[in-house]
């Protein structure tokens, strides 16, 4: 079966036709066009045929910008269920991640954390500053990660694997900051949630992240039936995992809410598997152990992360909880996450800190046996 | 700031005059020149595609990173042509959480220094075989809390030599080895840190020949709630842990925020330590302290995991040279006890025993300590009664085995120019 996959992508990279997607099997490309899961043309960014936009339920913070993400699997080919963890995805996948900020009619920068806008299934490219793609390419030999940037026309994306920098200023959001494109070893930094097996895999497409309905393809339900109905997802129970909640959705409890938050802007490292299993510290969607959530927790290891606070969360007390000022903060050596942002998520440490205070209980600290 | 650069310098070398030790990092020599743009991102490319077996060279020079480095894959050599010739700056970063972050196993580095890094200057994360020999991690300005909490920084690693490296002006600990089995570290210098050298949470330590001075603490060995693995058996041996007595600058929160400034060698919570045939001296709050995890202030029933053992035990000193200190405690309360109990002109005896043990031992529980080092005299300080009865402590002249010494495997570094 193996000699049939390898054959088959050979096949694949032998004869993609024109403006079709190119699967890589060893090569890494140095322009993105040469995947062909997008391409540029007439003004207008372009998915592949076949290639599927997805929206998480709740998705990472990345200094407002806003996110195009989609998954292409070669023909024929389905992902499999998995309850917990990113759905399997077949040999051949691509997945893309374009980060962009929609700009005004002056072409300034826009603050924009929601679904990507399409028109037409594309975006229009003059409204909006591409900065970079990050693809992760699921070959024989495991998933490669791969971060591609913009120039400044965005017309072209090359590979740039030391990573880089760009200068955003967004409308209405205080000064001119640095935005920082992380190099390729740095998404391991998230995109290796099992530090032990140390296998880069896909984080954002689990059955929790993508049970919303898809602002891409009204009619369905939720993403995963979409998939399921498309013929590209195997084994989808008749009940599927529960959906995250939606950050923003104040219909939904606090709780959930921030919890939901935390799962994907901390627990891909906060889990006991993670990288930063060695805190102690767990803020996944399966942790429910208050102690593991922080409660009273001291630090192991924070450093001036501290902000000189004594425990992760004080119930009750944002103001005296380690975890919000490491949200808070924007210094490299204190701030949480630890890459990919480089201003700090008003909304979302507003969010935790509502969580926080609304928690019962108080931590005594005992200096006798 | 040059000031006290030269300043440091002269101390470093009247004490280098005094102990004829091996020549350290000497801030007088000139720096090397800035590397090129291209030699930098040739670097960061190198480290990028690493593949398994490669030996990175980094030629001598000045390279300055805006971001962190990392290196994931296995099997990696990163060798510069001296700690002060090869000098990795991360004076104008503005983003990541360390100067170095290294996940890939199997990994040596050497002859290089890391600077100014916002966060930790060389993390290991999670991986067996490590050696990192000749490596200064070092905050040029000298102590600051905003300095990056570790130098070097081994975690959750399994056999891990540290030798001949230099850690200056952390904000937590200059080398800190935590969560990790199999450990050596020798023929090293820690100083203007926090806490010098600190073992944390770890099993099967050998620290010996180092060298812990001007720190707030100098040698801790801790534990921590919550984690993984709880930590034993470390030898603190043959150690230079002289004059801790840096004005602790640790942010609040952390543990070593606890260690009052003028510590010589700390056990915290930890079993199973033999501190011996050490030189500790002018420590000026105490030679030795052996505490629990009460005495962090810290301890709170939400929390902290019911199964952690706070209390330390069997701990062993024996055959050391202890010279001056604890003269001027450096917390409010053991200056008042000072006073109180030796007078404005006395000292705190060469070792302070916070007096916590476990009201329940399961059977097998060593005692908390044994002290074999006379003259040296213990201090109950009475902490289960908040410090009502200190009392030099006459019960300590039990015994304990001896520990067996650290055996690394280094097999896996032969060849391959390494």
């Amino acid at each position: 079966m193996r000699w049939l996959a390898a054959l088959a992508l050979l096949l694949l990279a032998a004869c993609s036709p024109p403006g079709g997607v190119t699967f890589h099997a060893e090569d890494d490309p140095e322009d993105l066009a040469d995947w062909g899961v997008l391409r540029v043309e007439g003004g207008k960014l372009r998915l592949a045929d076949g290639s599927l936009p997805y929206e998480l339920a709740t998705p990472l913070f990345t200094d407002h910008a806003s996110k195009l993400r989609t998954i292409w699997m070669p023909d024929g080919q389905q992902a499999r269920y998995h309850p917990a963890q990113a759905l399997d995805f077949p040999v051949g996948t691509i997945i893309s991640k374009s980060f962009y900020y929609p700009t005004d009619a002056e072409g300034r920068a826009l603050p924009a954390d929601g679904p990507a806008r399409l028109e037409d299934g594309a975006l229009d490219l003059t409204r909006v500053r591409l900065i970079e793609t990050r693809l992760l390419v699921h070959r024989e030999q495991g998933w490669v990660a791969l971060p591609y940037v913009w120039n400044a026309e965005g017309t072209r994306a090359k590979l740039q694997r030391i990573g880089g920098i760009a200068k955003v200023r967004l409308a209405g959001r205080g000064d001119e900051f640095t935005y920082v494109i992380p190099n390729a070893t740095q998404c391991g930094a998230c995109h290796v949630p099992d530090a032990a097996s140390r296998k880069l895999q896909p984080i954002g497409p689990t059955a929790r992240g993508l049970g919303i309905p898809s602002p891409f393809a009204p009619g369905h339900p939720d993403q995963l039936r979409w998939l399921a109905q498309a013929g590209r997802l195997a084994g989808l129970p008749e009940t599927p995992a529960p959906a995250s909640a939606v950050w923003t959705d104040t219909a939904r409890p606090l709780e959930a809410r921030a919890r939901a938050y935390l799962d994907v802007n901390c627990g891909h490292c906060h889990n006991p598997a993670g990288p930063a299993r060695t805190s102690g510290l767990h803020l996944d969607a399966a942790t429910s152990d208050r102690r593991e959530l922080g409660f009273c927790k001291p630090p192991v290891a924070a450093g001036q992360g501290t902000g000189d606070r004594t425990f992760a969360i004080v119930p009750g007390h944002p103001d005296q909880s380690i975890l919000v000022y490491r949200m808070e903060s924007v210094a490299p050596g204190e701030m949480m996450p630890e890459i990919g942002r480089s201003t700090s998520h008003a909304e979302g440490t507003a969010l935790v800190s509502a969580w926080i205070r609304a928690l019962e209980g108080a931590c005594e600290v005992k200096s006798t046996n | 700031m040059m000031q006290h650069r030269l300043a440091a310098g002269a101390t470093i070398a009247l004490f280098l005059a005094a102990c004829n030790q091996q020549k350290p990092a000497s801030p007088q020599e000139g720096r090397p020149s800035p590397a090129s743009q291209q030699a930098t991102e040739k670097l960061m490319e190198q480290l990028v595609t690493a593949k398994p077996g490669d030996v990175i060279a980094i030629p001598a020079g000045l390279y300055s990173f805006d971001r962190s480095l990392s290196l994931a894959t296995p099997g990696v050599t990163l060798r510069g042509e001296g700690m002060d010739k090869t000098i990795l700056s991360f004076k104008g970063q503005i983003a990541g959480a360390e100067g170095l972050l290294v996940t890939g196993g199997n990994f040596l580095i050497e002859d290089l220094a890391i600077e100014d890094s916002k966060g930790d200057a060389l993390k290991v994360n999670g991986v067996e075989n490590v050696i990192i020999r000749r490596v200064r991690a070092e905050w040029t300005n000298g102590p600051d809390t905003k300095n990056g909490a570790y130098g070097i920084y081994p975690v959750q690693t399994r056999n891990v030599l540290i030798d001949g490296a230099v850690a200056i002006g952390a904000s937590d600990a200059g080398i800190y080895v935590g969560q990790s089995v199999d450990i050596v570290v020798r023929n090293s210098r820690a100083e203007y840190n926090v806490a010098g050298i600190e073992i944390e949470n770890s099993v099967n330590a050998d620290v010996h020949d180092n060298v812990a001075t001007n720190n707030s603490g100098g040698i801790l060995i801790f534990n921590m709630p919550n984690l993984p693995q709880a930590g034993h058996s470390t030898r603190v041996f043959h150690n230079r842990v002289n004059h801790n007595n840096t004005d602790n600058f640790a942010a609040k929160g952390t543990v070593v925020a606890t260690v009052p400034t003028g510590s010589g060698v700390i056990v915290n919570s930890n079993d199973l330590v033999e501190i011996f045939d050490n030189d500790i001296g002018n420590n000026r709050t105490a030679n030795v302290i052996v505490s629990s995890y009460f005495s962090t202030g810290y301890m709170t029933k939400e929390g902290v995991a019911k199964t952690f053992d706070p209390w330390a035990q069997g701990i062993h000193v024996h055959g050391n040279r202890f010279q001056g200190g604890g003269d001027k405690p450096g917390t409010t309360e053991l200056l008042a006890l000072k006073t109180l109990k030796f007078g404005l002109d006395g000292r705190l005896p060469d070792i302070l025993w916070d007096g916590f043990v476990n009201p329940s031992p399961p059977p097998g529980t060593p005692p908390a300590l044994c002290v074999d080092n006379a003259p040296a005299e213990v201090l109950n300080a009475d902490g289960p009664n908040r410090f009502r009865n200190p009392k030099i402590s006459a019960i300590h002249g039990c015994t304990l085995p001896r520990l067996p010494a650290v055996t690394l495997d280094l097999s896996w570094a032969e060849g391959a120019g390494r």
